[in-house]
């Protein structure tokens, strides 16, 4: 592949960025660019900016008066996507679809369904997690596209960031979105990684003093709408230092929104109390002065408070204004205690899910606090991981990290950064591990571009020039096998299944499935039923399971139809093989006792309640 | 006579700008015109400018209300200065217009690059060169004598160094300062 440029795209759950570095550079340090998105902020009003909200806008014909959406390269169209599409989105949520992001990993609806927005009337045309997806990839190529008319960015090396916690289906429905987007070379990064790769860069050849062999780096990313955890050790290899990603949270729906909310509606409970009349639209300005507030407060900490004021509606506009402050005790209540609580490292998360306020589709967290989530990721996380050796752990089992990198929006708050480090050094004193000194709280310098920019580094590590690090398939992956018992009328036969990609295994290699071979009819399609774990870590290739309670779930099934010239329903014997591709994605292929043939298996995601 | 380079270098000048503007670089019309042939062309040039003053005019005016449409939808300034203040208390009054304060102050950042005429401190000694520009400084008090003067500067003035205006709306959104808002129930 010869592209001028390597991209880096974070496709945000709230805000996309796109990083960019010349391919020709040829040392490991600077020349990250980030690239101006030019998008509508108002209408007739298009601004140039780094970050490019996820929300995405369907016009009808009453929104928006006769040619005010033009863009630089497009004269009408189709949807409005960015800052614009936030602003009225709010003022008309039944058209704004949000959190894309979010609905192409929930495996509970149909993600390339017409489904969104959510719930809104039948006379919006719907678009479906894959096609919003796809289209604010679409609208981040465009936008390059006018920028670089000479490389169009279809062409270009492109590093698309998932979350570590995507599994197989998700990022196989991400790499569709980047196709159907017209990008052709896409590989895939998990953010966390990217985001350690920003801290690199920024570095510079320092980092090598700053970490060592033996250490475990904590990357903790609480962004605007998910929180994001994952670990990578620090070892040895051939005298040099070497990184490796050994753990990835789960998918938790909790971020800056749900602190702003918590916010707003305890302004909302003060005003009320004073006999004041809340309304939707009032909500929404508290929201979006909560969040004012609160930025405001942290990075000012002398200030005791800070003013809100709703000005009245329509003309009555001084006459109707209300006021009220937000505290900095509130702060701490809130965001302190509700979403970074000190806690024991055994707390767990309450795991009864409520219902959720934005959408109601979404599985958001039921437990605000990231600290429980974080407890639960270190204490369960390195459990059984073959990687157990490497990870420094404490009399309880307990991962300790011995460094911290934050990234995300919500991580700018250095009350809030302070506070996770106080409560993780709670945790090390108890584990019998001192505590992180401030140089073992390692700074991206710019946590809202950090993504973007750790994944163009990436892109150019790839090509040779600076550190990688290593990672594997963050779960373990399964193919379901009927049991050959009599059947039994109204019973399904039990299940096993039979490990095909072990938790770990590397990028760029392949595994073998010993001792079985499936008999497949040519020229029928088979399918196979297809499990992931993100909690058994001790499964080889070949091992056949029982019984494993709710450790393994599945995903949608594996479709394959062999053809094969003249031997049309024939059986013919196959193994099984596993491939973890470069990309980022896994493939599980069928081949031909004597090696010779070899079919594809493809993921064939739908709906499960079908 | 003119020199020939200059005369080629006007020549493809005039040529372009005939073409392209339907009008005589002005520069160049000062250098060659003779004064006879001067008041034989006024009508002419007259009537381009007049056009020209006209479009300008109303392109003004439409600009003028996009301003005001600034500054009320992200400031709602027109909602304030059209209300009627007298009745409410200090403390009311001064909530509100903390609000109105930031964000009109956005509203100029954002579209309005403003520089100080004078850019030293107030109440210091200045001196006012000869041949300033009486638009842009204003002299007060005691003022007799001859440039360059020296005096205390009073207030910087303000200059508008650069302004950037979202394109118009089409039709008849140019005369709309704030748009009806109808809630669907």
């Amino acid at each position: 592949m010869d592209s001028q440029f390597i991209v880096g795209i974070d496709l945000g759950t709230t805000n996309c960025a796109l990083a960019r570095i010349r391919s020709s550079a040829v040392d490991d340090s600077g020349g990250i660019e980030l690239e101006n998105v030019p998008q509508l902020v108002n209408p007739n009003e298009v601004a140039d900016r780094t970050l490019l909200p996820s929300f995405l806008y369907i016009p009808g014909e009453m929104d928006f008066a006769q040619g005010s959406l033009k863009l630089p390269w497009d004269k009408d169209p189709q949807f409005v996507i960015g800052e614009l599409a936030r602003k009225r989105g709010a003022e008309n949520p039944v058209r704004l679809v949000a959190s894309a992001k979010s609905w192409l990993s929930n495996a509970a609806v149909n993600r390339t369904a017409p489904i969104l927005p959510w719930q809104s009337p039948e006379e919006v045309s719907k678009l479906s997690p894959v096609e919003a997806s796809s289209q604010y990839l679409r609208y981040l190529r465009t936008a390059w596209d006018s920028n670089h008319p000479e490389q169009l960015l279809g062409e270009q090396d492109v590093l698309l960031t998932v979350p570590a916690s995507f599994d197989e289906e998700a990022r196989e429905l991400t790499l569709r979105a980047a196709e159907q987007a017209g990008l052709q070379h896409v590989t895939l990064l998990e953010e966390p990684q990217a985001a350690f790769y920003a801290w690199l860069e920024a570095q510079g050849d320092s980092w090598r003093k700053r970490i060592k062999v033996g250490d475990l780096i904590l990357v903790c990313d609480v962004g605007g709408g998910t929180t994001d955890f994952s670990l990578i050790t620090v070892s040895e290899e051939n005298g040099d230092l070497a990184l490796k990603r050994v753990a990835v949270g789960d998918h938790i729906l909790l971020g800056g929104d749900n602190m702003d909310l918590a916010l707003a509606r305890l302004l909302q409970q003060r005003l009320e109390a004073e006999g004041h009349t809340i309304d939707t639209h009032h909500l929404q300005g508290l929201w979006h002065q909560s969040r004012l507030a609160k930025e405001y407060l942290f990075e000012n900490s002398d200030s005791k408070k800070h003013d809100v004021t709703l000005l009245g509606k329509g003309r009555k506009l001084v006459g109707g204004t209300i006021k009220t402050e937000l505290l900095h005790e509130d702060l701490d209540r809130v965001l302190l205690e509700g979403f970074f609580p000190q806690v024991q490292s055994d707390e767990m998360p309450v795991r009864q899910r409520r219902i959720g306020f934005q959408e109601l589709g979404l599985p958001f967290a039921a437990d605000p606090a990231v600290t429980k989530h974080l407890a639960r990721f270190l204490a369960q996380q390195v459990q059984n991981s073959p990687e157990a050796a490497n990870i420094r752990r404490g009399r309880s089992g307990l991962a300790c990290p011995t460094h911290v990198l934050f990234n995300g929006g919500v991580m700018k708050a250095e009350a809030l950064r302070s506070r996770l480090v106080e409560v993780l050094n709670h945790w090390l004193a108890e584990e019998g591990f001192e505590a992180l000194a401030p140089a073992q709280v390692l700074d991206a310098p710019d946590l809202e571009h950090a993504v973007a920019r750790g994944a163009a580094y990436y892109g150019r590590a790839r090509r040779g020039l600076g550190v990688r690090i290593r990672s594997g398939a963050s779960r373990t992956y399964y193919v379901g096998i009927e049991s050959a018992m009599p059947a039994v009328p109204g019973m399904e036969a039990p299940l096993k299944a039979l490990c095909v990609v072990p938790f770990g295994m590397e990028e760029g290699t392949e595994a073998q499935v010993p001792d079985r071979e499936f008999g497949l009819v040519v020229g029928e399609p088979a399918e196979f039923r297809f499990l992931s774990s993100t909690i058994r870590k001790q499964d080889h290739v070949g091992d056949l399971l029982e019984n494993w309670g709710t450790d393994i779930e599945e995903l949608s099934p594996l479709e394959v139809t062999l053809k094969k010239d003249g031997e049309q329903g024939a059986v013919l014997p196959v193994r099984l093989e596993s491939h973890v591709t470069e990309i980022g994605t896994l493939e599980v292929w069928c081949v031909s006792r004597d090696g010779t043939q070899r079919w594809k298996l493809e993921l064939n995601i739908r709906d499960k309640s079908d | 006579m003119i020199g020939f380079w200059t005369r080629l270098a006007y020549a493809v000048r005039c040529f372009l700008a005939i073409l392209l503007q339907a009008e005589i670089p002005h520069d160049i019309a000062r250098a060659l015109i003779k004064p006879a042939d001067d008041i034989a062309s006024l009508p002419q040039s007259e009537l381009v400018r007049a056009k020209k003053e006209d479009t300008r005019g109303e392109e003004s005016v439409d600009r003028a209300v996009q301003m005001l449409g600034l500054l009320q939808r992200d400031g709602r300034l027109i909602d304030f200065l059209s209300e009627d203040v007298a009745a409410y208390p200090d403390a009311q009054l001064g909530a509100a217009v903390r609000s109105i304060h930031t964000s009109c102050r956005q509203v100029l950042e954002r579209y309005v690059k403003l520089d100080p005429v004078i850019a030293s401190e107030e109440d210091q000694p200045v001196t006012v060169p000869a041949g300033f520009d009486p638009a842009a400084i204003k002299l007060v008090g005691n003022v007799t004598g001859e440039p360059p003067i020296r005096g205390v500067l009073r207030h910087r003035g303000w200059r508008v160094k650069e302004v950037t205006l979202p394109s118009l709306p089409q039709g008849s959104g140019r005369a709309i300062v704030a748009p009806a808002e109808v809630e669907i129930l």
